[in-house]
């Protein structure tokens, strides 16, 4: 190698090298200097991230609430949604989405944001009333028309031969419910004796021939694809698929005890008072409770809360004991230990056999 | 390596190949050692447990096993609709081209959905196979049928380039000698072709392993059964698990790159034992 050729190689080298230390830095600096700076006169936005199926309720919810803090507070404010499966949405928040109210389908994916991301206080269930659940939900079946396999309550799912679809517990939030009304059921129908109610659920899931991944994935397995003779489903999504995809083609049963699903909603502390946006956030979730959102919460099939909107809504939602997770399980969090975490009961029924 | 002394001459080749490894490092070397970090929070037992379950056998035997299959039946359909694009002319010949890129371009997800529909029992082909008893949807074979599905441009787009670059002449010669149709097959194209065959399979294995998308529609998601090892990270990360989640995609990294870098040995060992020309 000529003498030339090398001092330009290393020169190359040295500058190619300083390079790779610098262009971190200068990434970095980049990035810091794109963050949005809060100025006042900007106009004020409010990020709700929220589960699936609420996607047309906060459509709906968003623009009632916004004429209404325009009219109370003579300034405009823009609410953006995202949706997706509960758990993902808590785990982008807890990444850093930054996110001004969380409206998620259980109260263990708003429990991680305090446990895994210490963005909201320990407490922040008690902070709105009912649970912080402005709405609620009941699990249901959806059967075929006519219900030829005539299903009217749980003990029914476990006869050999039926197929139930349900989406999985560990992957989605609505199927945790669907499991834990079936538990609930078969702990209080055995007087509170574990090992009835295990058997119970474990014949209950070995007819399940398919778990989706989430809840809508098994709506369109059972409606679109023709597969199962029921679906365990949220009240709220059978009433969407009788209601507005086939009254013709399916039916809803009330079992006679099942769970109430109640999703809860929050402020994110940390990101409301970073962003200044708390006051209208509190707003926000005040007015899930007012008539107007209690409405809406009702159109979109959710049971309200309110007594005199629950009445008024009253043959939309038939009238069925429910129970809370609180009474049958001592709440999510061993709820979840005991069920859905590795080595849990649902682990278990899937467990291969020790021989 | 004919090429270094012409290698030397290019300029900026140390400011290119810093550049490079600037680039590499910053978008996969980076992630990919805070994945492997990322499961040193955990204690060995801990590790142990989550990747050595048998539901994690189960599930990486499914991965591993359906990610084979699939890009067997890539090599070997691929090569075939790789040489009826290069050797024939045919009408609709653009059309068949172009739809042999389309899985690239379709988001997995929608693959997914489709296939689910058309092979579910009231779908277009699921009717009729599961009247003769074939069940596909939400089956390990369903799996593959996804796999093969999302594969099948790397074998055909690898393979493509290097029949349009064998003369026809060398077959003519083959035939000259005597050589019967499946010899000059044989003995001339396959050698040829093998490397790049290889490594089109290499791709389309790689890329079946990694599938999460178009999988979880079609395969039912039951543990034991038919549960793939992505399915299995996304279920930790639902519990919140981020190490036990990065354990098994660490287990999976470590896996894919020993079998790729075992089936590249194998591509450079053929190109030698193989090679025709004079180099």
């Amino acid at each position: 190698m000529s003498p030339i050729a090398h001092e330009r190689r290393s020169l190359s080298w040295l500058l190619s090298s300083s390079l790779l230390i610098l262009l971190p830095g200068l990434l970095l600096a980049l990035s810091a200097c794109s963050k949005p700076s809060n100025a006042a006169g900007e106009p004020l936005t409010l990020l709700n991230v929220s589960y699936d199926p609420t996607r047309e309720l906060y459509e709906e919810f968003n623009a009632a609430f916004a004429k209404h803090w325009e009219a109370t507070h003579g300034t405009k404010v823009s609410i953006k949604q995202s949706h997706g499966g509960s758990g993902k949405q808590a785990r982008a928040v807890i990444d850093g989405l930054d996110a001004d109210i969380v409206t998620l389908a259980l109260a263990y994916d708003v429990d991680m944001l305090h446990d895994k991301g210490s963005l909201i206080p320990e407490n922040w269930q008690t902070r709105l009333p009912n649970n912080s659940s402005p709405y609620t939900s009941a699990i249901v079946f959806v059967v075929r028309k006519g219900n030829p396999k005539n299903i009217r309550d749980w003990e029914d799912l476990i006869q050999p031969g039926l197929a139930v679809i349900t989406p999985n517990p560990k992957t989605s939030g609505g199927a945790r419910w669907n499991y834990l009304a079936a538990w609930g059921h078969a702990l209080r129908k055995a007087g509170g004796d574990e090992a009835k109610a295990r058997e119970f659920v474990s014949s209950l899931y070995r007819n399940v021939p398919v778990l989706d991944s989430g809840a809508r994935g098994s709506t369109t397995t059972f409606a679109e694809r023709g597969l199962g003779d029921v679906l365990i489903a949220w009240e709220n999504e059978a009433l969407l698929l009788t209601d507005e995809v086939g009254k013709d083609k399916f039916e809803i049963i009330v079992p006679s005890d099942t769970i109430l699903a109640e999703p809860p909603v929050t402020i994110v502390d940390k990101n409301v008072d970073r962003r200044g946006t708390r006051a209208v956030a509190e707003a926000y979730l005040q007015y899930l409770y007012s008539d107007a959102g209690q409405e809406l919460a009702a159109k979109h099939h959710y049971r309200p809360r309110s007594q005199a909107i629950a009445a008024k809504y009253a043959s939309h939602f038939p009238t069925v004991s429910l129970f809370t997770i609180d009474e049958v399980l001592g709440g999510w969090k061993k709820a979840q230990k005991a069920h859905f975490d590795d080595g849990g009961v649902f682990d278990l029924i899937y467990a291969p056999k020790a021989q | 390596m004919a090429s270094r002394a012409r290698r030397r001459i290019l300029p900026g080749f140390g400011l290119s190949l810093g550049m490079s490894w600037l680039y590499l490092g910053l978008l996969v070397l980076l992630p990919l050692s805070g994945l492997f970090l990322k499961t040193f929070t955990l204690t060995w037992a801990h590790f142990w447990e989550a990747v050595a379950s048998p539901r994690a056998l189960a599930a990486y035997r499914l991965t591993f096993g359906a990610a084979a299959v699939a890009a067997l039946l890539n090599a070997v359909f691929g090569l075939l609709v790789a040489w009826v694009l290069v050797r024939y002319r045919f009408p609709g010949k653009s059309l068949v081209d172009a739809l042999v890129d389309l899985p690239f371009a379709l988001p997995t997800a929608v693959a997914g959905l489709t296939l689910t529909s058309l092979y579910s029992r009231n779908g277009w082909y699921g009717h009729y196979l599961e009247a003769a008893g074939i069940q596909v949807a939400f089956t390990s074979l369903g799996v593959v049928v996804a796999l093969t599905f999302i594969g099948l441009p790397f074998v055909v787009r690898t393979v493509q380039p290097v029949l349009e670059d064998i003369d026809a002449d060398v077959e003519e010669a083959a035939a000259t000698l005597g050589a019967t149709p499946w010899q000059t097959f044989t003995r001339v194209i396959f050698p040829a072709v093998l490397p790049a065959l290889l490594s089109g399979f290499t791709l389309a294995l790689a890329r079946a392993i990694g599938e999460y998308g178009s999988v979880v529609f079609i395969s039912g998601n039951m543990p034991m059964r038919t549960e793939i090892a992505p399915l299995l990270i996304v279920t930790r990360l639902e519990q919140y698990d981020y190490a036990g989640a990065t354990a098994i995609a660490v287990v999976m990294l470590t896996a894919s790159f020993a079998l790729l870098l075992a089936i590249n040995l194998l591509q450079r060992w053929t190109q030698r034992r193989f090679e025709v020309r004079p180099g």
